[in-house]
């Protein structure tokens, strides 16, 4: 049965959309600001994000436990993470052309393992619903939350919280900003990355893992369609802090909502402009909140990026 | 009972004596330190004295284990130690302050001296660590913010934030590199009169890597003296003068002389005229009201650097726009485009020639060919002229005596002061009007900096205006005709310069006025 509610319909469908598109959105942001607040940049967090959506599901369906595929998905993140830390541990490696090949390597890798995945159906993850207070279908609909969404709302706090609060996230700033000062301190440089480049691939993994195994819930060769770079893209337009990582991923996901809602109540025309909303946004926040004359001051030192 | 607590591996209480002995550094076949034997006894306030080059920072490396010497011996309180690291150099009490700032620049000051210890607990409890740490500064006899992020602190600060981080830290045997290029007098001497305290009471032994002379009669209690990789000489300050320490340091070489100041008077060149832009924080506004060079006359800038000079340079230089006011060359309107430029005969000479005014990995023919490549006689030019280019830099680097293995070696392989000299042949070649610099002998040694200086003096003689931003304020005294001081954004004092006093404009250096 459903209600009309009107154009309630639209902000409403946003709020649904942001949270249930910002998540996996949320993981791999969170994941990447960790690692390139220790200096380095993961470009290839994007196969790392379809491997782990292929893994997920995969394991899932073997075990019939979605719990154990999103594990199986994080630790294979971890391994995408270790590797690309390790190699860029040799000498004259640069981290973004390395960044670029593990993308592709991920997905292809995903595909070849994922074939005999596409049809079976696995167990999802569960949803709590928020919404039990309302009679309103499209209120539960849009408040039916998944508990990775709010381990990943936990996360970002908490991962703002240890960079401030905790020896690790100290030293990870310290080897992000400056390798000479971390040299003087003692801090080994590459294995701080190292670590933090793992962090990050797995909870990468895990949001693949949330795109097989909840929204949209299945395994197929299209399922990123290019997350995992814009998430990467939003570490900067978050200028590099957890939290803000959360909340531009709300907008972005909640911007993405705004085609299907309009279309959803009636508008018929130009609502394919509506989905390029997500990115307009995003370039038009970013060109506002940027100076020509002014330091990035919140930019770690020692990205490759920003050298 | 004191054989036990020298057992201990925890840091000592009181100040430590220091010798080396026989210390050799080789790499390969160049031998940076040969036998070098200094002592420096507990409680003492010593020197290290030396051109560029000469094995100072070898040295002190060696003893805080960033190098493993070839050959010789380190003893501390009389124990030969063994310093693999500098970590183990640390565990023994010996710190240093190094040239380059160590602090990280987006951590704050608190956040640094916490994160330094070696004891950092997993969860930091801010509440604690910020009571231990103004009980710590309520000691000490300056202060520093502790709640902005480093990167924001001007250099005087930063400087004395890396002293409070050494003591924070229980260092018993400082070593400090050149601790006072980036500060007024009066905070260099408040901040060495502050060590001198401290090495009076026995409770720090300092050896300080110096090039200034003053500093040296103020303060130390000894000097030692190397050149090229030797010990030159040195004893006790007060048995030594100037110039007996100038000659071990320098050994027969001739000096060049600053060139003769001749008297010029000259139309105005370079006019700005209440300019004001945003500074590179965003926060603050430079504003410069009323600024004229004339031709044939040095304007010196002196300030502590990040008063402000640094944005000076880059709205001369066209690349920090105005938000009000303008410039002038010669009466005229200047945006410091390339074809301006080159009309008026305005040259630059940036800070850090090698990051701000070279291609590092390109030649030294081509980064000496820069500002002629594209035009020749006034025409403009579509082919690169590979032997104009040749025959044009084999005479500046001749004439200016760049030692460079080849033309076509890249121009990062130089030394600072023949990266320096390379720039300086560019830009003063032709005819120039005027001539904008930036910290020009920063890092230089003796030789160079005479040399240097000589030339941008020679350059004011033949009738250029000069506009001389510097942070050495020796360098402003010697070199201007008029002094003026850039503080918080803004010009604060000017003064002749044949009736500066030094007292005055270090009073508004340190912006109280």
């Amino acid at each position: 049965m459903t209600t009309d509610i009107g154009l309630w319909g639209v902000p409403l469908a946003i709020l649904g959309g942001a949270i249930r598109v910002s998540t996996p959105f949320i993981f791999v942001s969170v994941g990447e600001a960790l690692t390139e607040r220790s200096g380095r940049v993961n470009l290839g967090l994007e196969g790392t994000l379809v491997f782990g959506a292929m893994s997920g599901y995969a394991i899932a369906y073997q075990t019939n436990s979605a719990w154990i595929g999103l594990l199986a998905a994080a630790f294979f993140g971890m391994l995408f993470g270790l590797f690309h830390g390790w190699i860029c541990k040799l000498p004259k490696v640069n981290d973004i052309a390395l960044g670029i090949a593990l993308m592709i390597f991920g997905s292809g890798l995903a595909f070849f393992f994922g074939k005999p995945y596409i049809q079976p159906v696995a167990p999802h993850l569960p949803a709590i619903s928020l919404g039990w207070w309302s009679d309103v279908p499209q209120v539960q609909a849009a408040l039916r939350v998944n508990v990775l969404f709010i381990a990943g709302i936990a996360l970002a706090i908490a991962a703002s919280w240890m960079l401030k609060n905790t020896k690790v996230g100290l030293t990870i700033r310290v080897a992000g900003d400056s390798a000479d000062a971390a040299r003087a301190l003692g801090i080994d440089v590459n294995n701080v990355r190292l670590w933090s480049t793992a962090a990050g691939g797995a909870l990468a993994g895990i949001g693949g893992a949330y795109l097989s195994l909840y929204y949209p819930g299945s395994w197929n060769e299209e399922i990123s369609s290019g997350q995992g770079l814009m998430a990467v893209a939003l570490v900067i337009f978050a200028r590099w802090s957890p939290i803000n990582c959360a909340y531009a991923s709300l907008l972005f996901g909640g911007a993405g909502a705004l085609g299907p809602a309009l279309q959803s109540v009636g508008v018929t025309q130009g609502y394919y402009l509506f989905y390029a909303a997500p990115y307009v946004l995003t370039l038009g926040l970013l060109i506002a909140t940027s100076s020509t004359t002014r330091a990035m001051t919140s930019a770690p030192g020692e990205l490759s990026i920003t050298k | 009972m004191n054989h036990v607590l020298e057992r201990t591996p925890h840091p000592p209480t009181r100040a430590l004596s220091l010798e080396t002995l026989g210390m050799t550094m080789r790499f390969g076949n160049f031998t940076a330190l040969r036998d070098v034997s200094i002592k420096v006894p507990a409680g003492s306030f010593h020197v290290l004295l030396g051109e560029n080059g000469a094995g100072k920072s070898t040295l002190v490396k060696c003893i805080m284990g960033f190098n493993r010497p070839t050959a010789g011996q380190l003893t501390i309180d009389g124990r030969e130690v063994e310093v693999p690291n500098p970590r183990a150099a640390h565990d023994l009490g010996l710190g240093m302050v190094y040239q380059h700032f160590t602090l990280v620049p987006s951590l704050t000051a608190a956040e640094n001296l916490v994160i330094s210890r070696a004891d950092v607990p997993a969860k930091i409890n801010w509440g604690k660590e910020r009571e231990a740490l103004s009980a710590f500064m309520a000691t000490m006899p300056f202060q520093v913010p502790l709640d902005v992020p480093v990167g924001r602190l001007a250099a005087g600060e930063k400087q004395k934030l890396e002293l409070l981080k050494q003591l924070y830290l229980g260092r018993k045997f400082l070593i400090l590199d050149e601790p006072t290029s980036v500060l007024t007098p009066s905070e260099a001497d408040e901040l060495l009169g502050m060590v001198r305290g401290l090495t009076t009471a026995g409770d720090l032994t300092c050896l300080m890597i110096s090039h200034k002379f003053r500093e040296v009669t103020a303060f130390a209690d000894e000097v030692s003296v190397l050149r090229r990789g030797e010990y030159a000489g040195g004893g006790k300050v007060s048995d030594l003068s100037t110039a007996d320490m100038a000659a071990m340091m320098i050994g027969e070489k001739e000096l060049v002389r600053s060139a003769k100041r001749v008297e010029t008077s000259g139309n105005v060149i370079l006019e700005v005229k209440g300019a004001k832009a945003p500074d590179r924080s965003g926060f603050k506004t430079i504003e410069i009201g009323d600024l004229k060079v004339k031709a044939g006359e040095i304007v010196g800038i002196a300030g502590i650097s990040g008063n402000g000079q640094m944005e000076l340079m880059q709205i001369l230089a066209g690349q920090r726009p105005l938000e009000e006011g303008e410039i002038r060359v010669k009466d005229t309107p200047y945006k410091a485009s390339r074809t301006e430029a080159r009309k008026f005969n305005v040259r630059y000479l940036p800070e850090e020639p090698l990051k701000n005014a070279c291609a590092p990995k390109m030649t030294v023919a081509e980064n000496i060919f820069f500002r002629d490549f594209d035009a020749k006689g006034g025409k403009n030019q579509f082919w690169l002229d590979g032997r104009r280019m040749m025959a044009e830099a084999a005479r500046l680097v001749g004439d200016y005596k760049v030692k460079t293995a080849s033309l076509a070696s890249p121009i990062a392989s130089l030394s600072g002061g023949n990266v320096q000299r390379a720039v300086l042949a560019r830009e003063l070649t032709g005819e120039v009007d005027l001539l904008v610099i930036a910290n020009p002998c920063f890092g230089l040694d003796f030789s160079a900096v005479a040399e240097i200086r000589a030339r941008i003096m020679a350059a004011r003689n033949a009738g250029t205006a000069v506009l001389l931003i510097s942070e050495d304020l020796d360098e402003i005294l010697e070199l201007s005709d008029r002094i003026l001081v850039m503080s918080e954004g803004h010009i604060a004092y000017e003064t002749p310069a044949a009736t500066a006093e030094i007292g005055e404009i270090g009073k508004y250096m340190a912006g109280h006025h």
